[in-house]
């Protein structure tokens, strides 16, 4: 598995290698330390912990700074586990770049979706609404709430409430760009969260079995060949 | 979850200004232009050239369009060109015309010579 975490920078468009104009999500990701390597033998399970983005010096407690100072490594302000390993044997104190990822790759990226407060069906759930005119004084209630037969209401019944700030995953999207130099994965569509927020890259779990029907950046770049 | 502002401020404006033409020549709406564009056609890859009146200009930076009408065996034809794009190829300017709006979508009711435009005389 591979994996890395970054910042959500924001969206553009980018000319592709083929002349396509794709909306891009940018994602910066400066190296990653790894910061411990757990194994069945000595954990019972094999994971590795990623650490992003350099804390502030009184940015962390003294335990959680503890874990890369006995390590004489920078303190991270965030700490990830993956299960799995990331391919190859990594080393504690070394580091995941964005070049463990090439253009036309799939990967899944995850983030926590943008918080949207106490919401309504139809902003929620996509209900459709009353008609604005024509008489009925519904227009953005959610309607019926079930039968009366059974007396009351069905369990996850779709209502309004809470909405966003929810761990999201957004599968199989295709890095259109790795840039090593500047530390940025550029993702095409969008990537849930707000600006600046914390996401997590990695390889997609479901990776597409067929191509798609438009050609993909790799694709391209083969046929030029 | 907020990870802080970096010093990478403005990577966004980086990466769309790094794919902007430098070679895009002054034009305004009103002028005519060639807009040489390449094409897919057959599996083949060739320059097709489309000539007509700039009818608007539209967006900025790395997104930005043009619109070119011209009249096409007696059909009106508008086109839309991203401006940056890597498919269109060149953008040359044949004629200055004198205007007095923005957006020349009057230019669709017009026919014939209601849909000239007056044509600036630049020293050459």
């Amino acid at each position: 598995m591979k994996n890395i975490i970054g910042r959500k920078v924001g969206m553009t468009s980018i000319f592709t290698a083929d002349g396509r104009y794709v909306p891009v999500t940018v994602i910066e990701a400066t190296p990653n330390t790894v910061l411990q390597v757990k194994t069945v033998a000595t954990d019972g399970y094999n994971s590795v912990a990623l650490a992003f983005a350099d804390a502030r010096k009184n940015g962390l407690t003294k335990p959680e700074a503890g874990r890369f100072t006995k390590l004489d490594l920078t303190p991270k302000k965030h700490i990830r586990e993956f299960r799995k390993s990331i391919d190859g044997a990594p080393e504690v104190g070394g580091t995941v770049s964005v070049d463990v990822f090439t253009a036309g790759e799939h990967v899944d990226v995850v983030g926590i979706s943008k918080g949207h407060g106490f919401a309504g069906g139809i902003k929620r759930h996509n209900f459709h609404g009353g008609s604005r005119t024509h008489g009925q004084m519904i227009h953005r209630q959610p309607g019926s709430n079930g039968d009366t037969n059974s007396g009351h209401t069905h369990r996850g019944s779709r209502r309004p409430g809470h909405y966003g700030v929810d761990r999201t995953t957004h599968q199989n999207l295709e890095i259109v760009r790795a840039d090593l130099e500047r530390n940025l994965l550029l993702v095409m569509g969008p990537v849930p969260g707000p600006k600046n927020a914390l996401v997590i890259v990695s390889a997609a779990v479901r990776p597409p079995k067929v191509a798609k029907e438009a050609p993909t950046v790799k694709a391209a770049a083969k046929g030029k060949k | 979850m907020y990870v802080g502002r970096k010093e990478t401020m403005n990577v966004i404006d980086l990466l769309e200004r790094e794919q902007l033409k430098s070679d895009v020549p002054d034009f305004r709406p009103g002028d005519t232009v060639k807009v040489y564009s390449k094409i897919v056609e057959g599996g083949k890859e060739r320059t097709q050239m489309f000539e007509g009146v700039v009818i608007v200009r539209k967006g900025g930076a790395i997104g930005e369009t043009i619109t070119v009408r011209r009249i096409s065996h007696g059909v009106g034809v508008e086109k839309s060109f991203l401006l940056h794009s890597p498919r269109v190829e060149k953008v040359e300017v044949s004629k200055r015309g004198i205007v007095r709006r923005s957006r020349l979508y009057y230019l669709a009711d017009k026919v014939g010579k209601a849909a000239r435009i007056k044509e600036k005389k630049v020293a050459r």
